[in-house]
């Protein structure tokens, strides 16, 4: 996959600033380097500035300030029209009175392209999507998954340098979400082109990018690839936002190297590695998520231990949930697979719970929303 | 017809039966003026009344005499020269104007929008006495009073609230992202508006513009301000017809009319349901 850095930069955003009422600002300064061919997802609560993100770039919203450039040229001042840039809308936007060869047609027919090459082409996207036999249809005369298809193919149709794409799966059912989640990735990976997708759905992140860029309040918390996103979360934001998280407030007892030792409020001392709070004193959160955190039995001598009292149980199928809360008062989970050696626990009881230091952080901002 | 249900006593049949006849009787007062018309056009005599003849379906007492004679008299001509190249000109006029007005308005960034609104509908609240004085003296003032151009102007006034009102409805509800999409592929502004917005509004456009030419059509009270000798339309022509030369002839216009408004509201119908039919058509 494409490799990243200043140098390769295809897509640039350069501190961009954007406000609709002159005093604030819904997305505060943005910066992020896209290389060619790179699949990159902006994740992040309605509201985060993902979408006026993706607005921006398409030119549909003006910069307030602050560069986007495409191969070093600044596109601020050009009008979409001029932009070549591929978008699938939420809503599909495919023209109701034009057939779905028309639709496919339109940006060539705007780019003056001969008839012949055109007819060709509209065949060749058409069965990209495997639509043939549909080009007299109207858009209306399709199921959702094929206008879904329909916008993908037009989007691609005329070569853009970048597709952008705003919550394109939001309106499919999950079966069809899931399929078509497989079909765009098989078309970039088939044409290669440049993606910026829009989703609010984490597992949609996860599943189909190269980077996640995770937006909170009009300010990118991290932009990572999504291991390092769910593994290796930059901030409690991140942590939260991204899958499950346990987290146990504490105080920083000690700086390592790359680890720091935190006692925690009900008194226990663990190990975990360092994120972005690392002065000796200071109040954190340490993050684990629910997989990583089991049995004693089962992880043995080494990793950090905690007590907890067993409340209850949910069984979902592939993996069972245990709720616990620790003498603090913090609630816990276990995630543990439904493998036949899942615990049974009697009501109320003492269990120790162990986790690796490596697969824990102590992270910024105090756990006070979680404490009851 | 509908099951009554199992509750209903005497006095519920009754009352529905009385209702049902009150129903009938105000439509036969609404279309009865209208239906005399029509068999008293072909009236054999030079009365606006049944002769026996009639009464007792003889064919000799039916002609077409008054249609000969509406296109044959120079001044019924005229009107109905006049009428059309008014109606025409006024109904181009107010599409262009009202159709641009409603695209305006639909902006969600547009300011004072009700004020606007409120000002172009107001030739259809303002008593049309009113609209038509003010339009006298304005008008010659201007040296556009007795003059095609004045009564095209005048005309075309009336009839933009119309387009403003149907092209508006036919953008409620419009998926601005077609036309986002459209500029993302490539189209310029002006393009856009006419492959993407212009196809998708034309039924509002379209009887809009219907309504437009049915207003200059069958206007008379600013034709009896504006107009001179040279401007007289069809319904002006009647008016004088009424007082100076009473025969059946305005009634021979009067039956043409109702066969031209009848084909013009079928229009407006059958466009009405294919703009029906092409707002199912977006994603939903």
């Amino acid at each position: 996959m494409a490799s990243h850095g200043a140098d390769t930069a295809f897509l640039t955003f350069s501190n961009v600033k954007k406000t609709y009422d002159q005093q604030t600002l819904v997305v505060k300064d943005f910066s992020l380097e896209v290389a060619r061919g790179e699949f990159i997802t902006l994740l992040g609560p309605s509201g985060s500035g993902k979408t006026t993100c993706l607005m921006m770039l398409a030119g549909f919203e003006d910069v307030t300030s602050g560069e986007i450039l495409i191969n070093g040229r600044n596109i601020t001042s050009i009008p979409p029209y001029r932009r070549n840039i591929g978008m699938v809308f939420q809503q599909y936007a495919l023209f109701p009175h034009m057939t779905l060869r028309e639709n496919l047609a339109y940006p060539l027919k705007l780019r003056k392209r001969p008839a012949a090459e055109i007819r060709a082409r509209v065949d060749e996207y058409l069965a990209l999507v495997e639509l043939q036999g549909f080009a007299g249809r109207y858009p209306a005369q399709l199921s959702g998954g094929q206008r879904q298809r329909v916008a993908l193919a037009r989007a691609l149709i005329f070569a853009p340098d970048i597709v952008l794409m705003d919550e394109p799966l939001g309106a499919l059912d999950k079966k069809l979400r899931e399929q078509m989640q497989f079909e765009i990735k098989r078309l970039h990976a088939q044409l290669e082109f440049t993606v910026i997708y829009v989703t609010h759905d984490q597992t949609e992140a996860l599943t189909m990018s190269d980077r996640i860029a995770v937006f909170n309040e009009g300010v990118v918390q991290q932009c990572a690839p999504p291991n390092v996103l769910y593994e290796r979360p930059a901030n409690l934001f991140v942590a939260d936002f991204i899958g499950e998280s346990n987290k146990l407030g504490g105080v920083i007892e000690a700086v390592e190297a790359d680890s720091v030792s935190v006692r925690l409020d009900d008194g226990t001392r663990v190990r975990t590695l360092k994120a972005n709070r690392t002065t000796p004193g200071a109040a954190t959160t340490v993050s684990v998520r629910p997989e990583k955190l089991t049995f004693t039995d089962r992880l043995g001598a080494v990793g950090n231990r905690i007590q907890a009292r067993f409340v209850d149980r949910h069984y979902v199928g592939e993996f069972i949930r245990y709720h616990f809360t620790t003498a603090g008062g913090t609630p816990l989970v276990v995630k543990s697979l439904n493998d036949g050696s899942a615990p049974h626990l009697r009501a109320r009881e003492e269990v120790t719970l162990a986790w690796l230091p490596e697969d824990s952080q102590a992270l910024d901002r105090p756990a006070v929303a979680t404490t009851p | 017809m509908a099951s009554t249900p199992a509750y209903y006593g005497f006095w519920h049949h009754l009352g529905r039966l009385l209702l049902r006849l009150g129903a009938w009787l105000v439509l036969l007062f609404l279309i009865l003026p209208i239906l005399v018309i029509v068999p008293l056009s072909f009236n054999v005599e030079p009365f606006f009344s049944f002769t026996e003849g009639m009464l007792t379906l003889q064919p000799e007492a039916y002609s077409l005499r008054w249609y000969e004679q509406v296109f044959s008299d120079p001044r019924w001509r005229l009107a109905i020269r006049n009428s059309f190249i008014i109606g025409l000109f006024a109904t181009a006029l107010a599409t262009v104007l009202g159709t641009c007005a409603a695209l305006g308005l639909a902006r969600a960034d547009m300011p004072m929008r009700r004020l606007i609104t409120a000002l172009l509908l107001s030739p259809m609240i303002v008593p049309l006495i009113i609209t038509a004085a003010g339009m006298f003296f304005f008008y010659s003032s201007l040296g556009l009073a007795g003059t095609h151009l004045g009564v095209i102007l005048a005309h075309a006034a009336l009839g933009t609230p119309f387009v403003v009102i149907t092209v508006t409805a036919a953008l409620t509800g419009f998926d601005y992202s077609l036309a986002r999409a459209a500029l993302g592929l490539g189209a310029t502004p002006w393009r856009m508006f006419f492959d993407i917005i212009v196809p998708l509004i034309r039924p509002g456009v379209i009887s809009g513009a219907l309504f437009a030419f049915i207003t200059s059509f069958d206007e008379v009270v600013v034709i009896l301000f504006l107009a001179g000798p040279q401007q007289r339309t069809i319904p002006r022509q009647m008016f004088s017809g009424l007082r100076e030369q009473i025969n059946p002839s305005i009634l021979a216009i009067a039956t043409l009319l109702i066969l031209f408004s009848i084909a013009l509201l079928v229009t407006i119908e059958l466009l009405r349901r294919r703009a029906a039919r092409l707002r199912l058509a977006p994603a939903d």
